[in-house]
């Protein structure tokens, strides 16, 4: 009998015991880059000899594309070649996944490429090293001189399946090309791959550029123009060259601006010398007043969904932030801190307004919710403003300029970027001085 | 048959009562009282001031052989322990012996002297003062530590009750700390918890993974859960062997990781 209690009550204890499973709460981890290593894509030995393209070294010049993509964004540590163990060839069938560990790498891109009638055709796997599984594995056909756009639409769509946005490696930047003294400055308009490469002018000098805009296809641009003193919104085709103008308006204009559905532009200009906005219709090239009120308002931006507009003004005395609704009702200002806020750009989330503060001689760049609410300033300097989105929200582009001396040298401007985190603030690199940069969409949706 | 069918019964009655009053429904969850850390402060007066009582000294002493009573009994593991909750260490006896010496030497208290008032003077030097307040003090000090005594014998419970100690806890907790790198591409507005449950070797080797919401990996709109989650997932896989109590593998061979940014993220 002893023996049957002793029994039950080992019995009923041991079924308490499994019942209660240990739980353990992890809310915190590391921000470091994650270690990547990408393999040299490998050349199928069918690969054709094509005039002008150097395929042997062409899948090297791709993998270093790529990790130059991922090095820029400050998440991912591309690891050094030298270490890799396995050949291109081996690891793109089928990875030593202990070889790769060994390395401390977490992930593993390996590809192919294969050139044949006159067509380029590139492969990738993304490899998860710590689960030994494959991830994604894609191809691309297209035409061999397109080979830096497949490197970077790789680059997208690893970005993509380890962070769980969208890239912002197939994109373009367009700006205003700066050369000359200070006091006598050629602007021109330029446009560039995202990672500085492949710049080409748009634009001779002759005229003052300003605040070139891309449209939602990212095949039109907008921006502002001095002919003989009198600033005109132009209209600029990339891919034909073809330049239209959209209208001569009168006093002072600024930053022509498209709608998110691409019908509509939008800008400020004064009329009766007093500021407001205006939008036109790309159509019809109707123009209709927005805004009316006796003070400054400027730099409008739309948001991703059309219905609403961010702008600033002075009408509380200071210049600060408003969002009104796209007709022009509801105007309520958003911004309440000390300093001067302006430059409002709606975010491609919808989620953030970033703008440029200046406050006691200082520059800064920051972000805040699109109801003025959570202000985060990211960077400062002497000056720098004209923030600009990447496509997926989570970048900012901007320009900023260094202090001349006395003699009026030293004089710079140059384009930066930094994350919305207020981290990895990087200088990109440009054939000359830089300002006012636009960040376009993805080229490849 | 009779008494083969009352035994019948008592069993069967007993086993049903005992199944009923174990079943999980029935087990109320632990109170998880956050451990207390008490911090007390003290006049440096009153503490520079002890030898020039008479009185102070017999209790100074007698505190000093208390003290060597418990730190013999003691393990040497616990004595760590024991530090936060101002049991006195002898290394601490030392240091008050040598400000005893210092404090002695009248030319160095000489400035701190001439400085006071009168009325000061005397709150400094009156040793029954002094000693009344160490007996109030050591009164306290017992107080506190049967408090202590107290809500560490509570936390044991609950700990037990969880499986793991709290520094067993914060051990594995700190290892994934180190493994995990969290995605920083995630929606600040969206639940992120990933729960993974893990089936243990005796060395911390994982046997199985499995996460338990994986159904949420596949639903359009939450691509960000699954990277979240494989970031998890990539996590224990890295740290591995997990770092797990040498002894009780029965109480941890089954584990459940619950991983949220979101504090993280919202900084």
């Amino acid at each position: 009998m002893k023996k049957i209690i002793i029994t039950l009550l080992f019995f009923i204890f041991s079924v308490q015991n499994a019942n209660s499973l240990i739980k353990v709460d992890i809310t915190r981890g590391n921000l470091d880059p994650l270690p990547i290593a990408v393999s040299p894509l490998h050349i199928d030995e069918k690969s054709e000899d094509l005039k002008g393209l150097k395929e042997k070294k062409l899948g090297e010049e791709i993998s270093k594309i790529i990790e130059k993509n991922f090095k820029s964004t400050g998440l991912f540590n591309p690891l050094r070649k030298d270490a890799f163990v396995q050949r291109p060839d081996i690891a793109h069938i089928k990875p030593r996944f202990e070889d790769w560990k060994l390395i401390k790498a977490q992930a593993l891109v390996t590809g192919k490429i294969l050139v044949k009638d006159k067509k380029l055709k590139v492969e990738f796997r993304l490899w998860d090293l710590t689960a030994a599984k494959e991830m994604v594995a894609l191809s691309f056909t297209t035409t061999p001189t397109n080979w830096r756009r497949v490197a970077h639409i790789i680059s997208d769509k690893i970005y993509e399946r380890l962070t769980g946005e969208t890239g912002y490696f197939d994109t373009r930047i367009i700006y205003v090309s700066e050369t000359g003294p200070k006091d006598q400055r050629i602007k021109k308009l330029a446009i560039m791959d995202q990672d500085g490469h492949g710049t080409k002018y748009l634009t001779l000098g002759n005229e003052l550029v300003l605040t070139p805009r891309f449209n939602p296809t990212n095949q039109l641009v907008t921006y502002m123009s001095y002919f003989k003193n009198m600033p005109r919104v132009y209209l600029l085709d990339i891919e034909t060259g073809i330049q239209e103008v959209v209208g001569n308006f009168p006093g002072m204009t600024f930053a022509p601006r498209f709608s998110p559905d691409g019908k509509k532009v939008i800008m400020s200009f004064a009329k009766d010398g007093n500021s407001d906005i205006y939008s036109m219709d790309m159509e019809t090239r109707k123009v209709e007043r927005i805004t009316e009120h006796s003070s400054i308002d400027t730099s409008p931006s739309y948001s991703p969904d059309g219905k609403y507009i961010t702008f600033n003004s002075d009408r509380s005395g200071l210049q600060q932030i408003y969002v009104m609704r796209s007709d022009g009702t509801q105007v309520k200002r958003v911004t309440f801190g000390k300093g001067l806020y302006g430059t409002p750009v709606w975010s491609p989330r919808g989620d953030l307004i970033a703008f440029t503060k200046v406050r006691k001689g200082r520059f800064y760049i920051g972000v805040m919710r699109s109801d003025g609410t959570g202000e985060r300033l990211l960077t400062e300097n002497y000056y720098q403003e004209a923030p600009s989105w990447s496509p997926n929200g989570r970048v900012l582009i901007f320009y900023r300029e260094t202090k001349s001396d006395s003699k009026g040298k030293g004089f710079s401007a140059k384009l930066w970027s930094i994350d919305i985190t207020g981290y990895n603030e990087r200088m990109i690199k440009t054939e000359t001085d830089a300002s006012d940069p636009s960040w376009s969409s993805l080229l490849s949706k | 048959m009779s008494r083969g069918l009352l035994f019948s019964i008592l069993f069967h009655g007993f086993v049903i009562f005992m199944t009923v009053l174990t079943l999980p429904f029935m087990l109320r969850d632990p109170v998880d009282l956050p451990p207390i850390v008490s911090v007390e402060f003290i006049q440096i007066t009153d503490k520079t001031n002890i030898p020039f009582a008479p009185k102070a000294r017999e209790i100074l002493e007698k505190v000093k052989e208390d003290k060597r009573v418990v730190s013999e009994q003691a393990p040497p593991a616990d004595k760590a322990k024991e530090k936060p909750d101002r049991i006195p260490m002898p290394e601490d006896k030392k240091e008050i012996k040598k400000i005893v010496k210092k404090k002695q030497n009248p030319e160095e208290i000489k400035p701190q002297i001439r400085q006071a008032s009168e009325f000061e003077k005397k709150e400094l030097f009156d040793p029954d003062q002094i000693a009344a307040l160490i007996d109030k003090a050591k009164e306290e000090q017992a107080e506190t530590q049967k408090k202590a005594n107290k809500l560490t014998q509570s936390s044991v419970k609950n700990s037990f009750a969880r499986g793991l100690s709290l520094s067993e806890e914060d051990a594995l907790r700190a290892q994934i700390f180190g493994c995990w790198s969290v995605p920083l591409g995630l929606p600040y507005d969206e639940k992120l918890l990933v729960r993974i449950k893990l089936k243990l070797k005796q060395d911390g080797t994982i046997l199985k993974s499995e996460i338990l919401d994986h159904e949420r990996m596949n639903t359009p709109g939450q691509s960000f859960y699954r990277v979240l989650a494989e970031s998890a997932l990539r996590a224990v896989r890295i740290c591995q062997p997990l770092k797990v109590p040498p002894t009780g593998y029965k109480r941890w061979k089954d584990l459940q990781l619950n991983f949220d940014p979101t504090e993280m993220l919202k900084g």
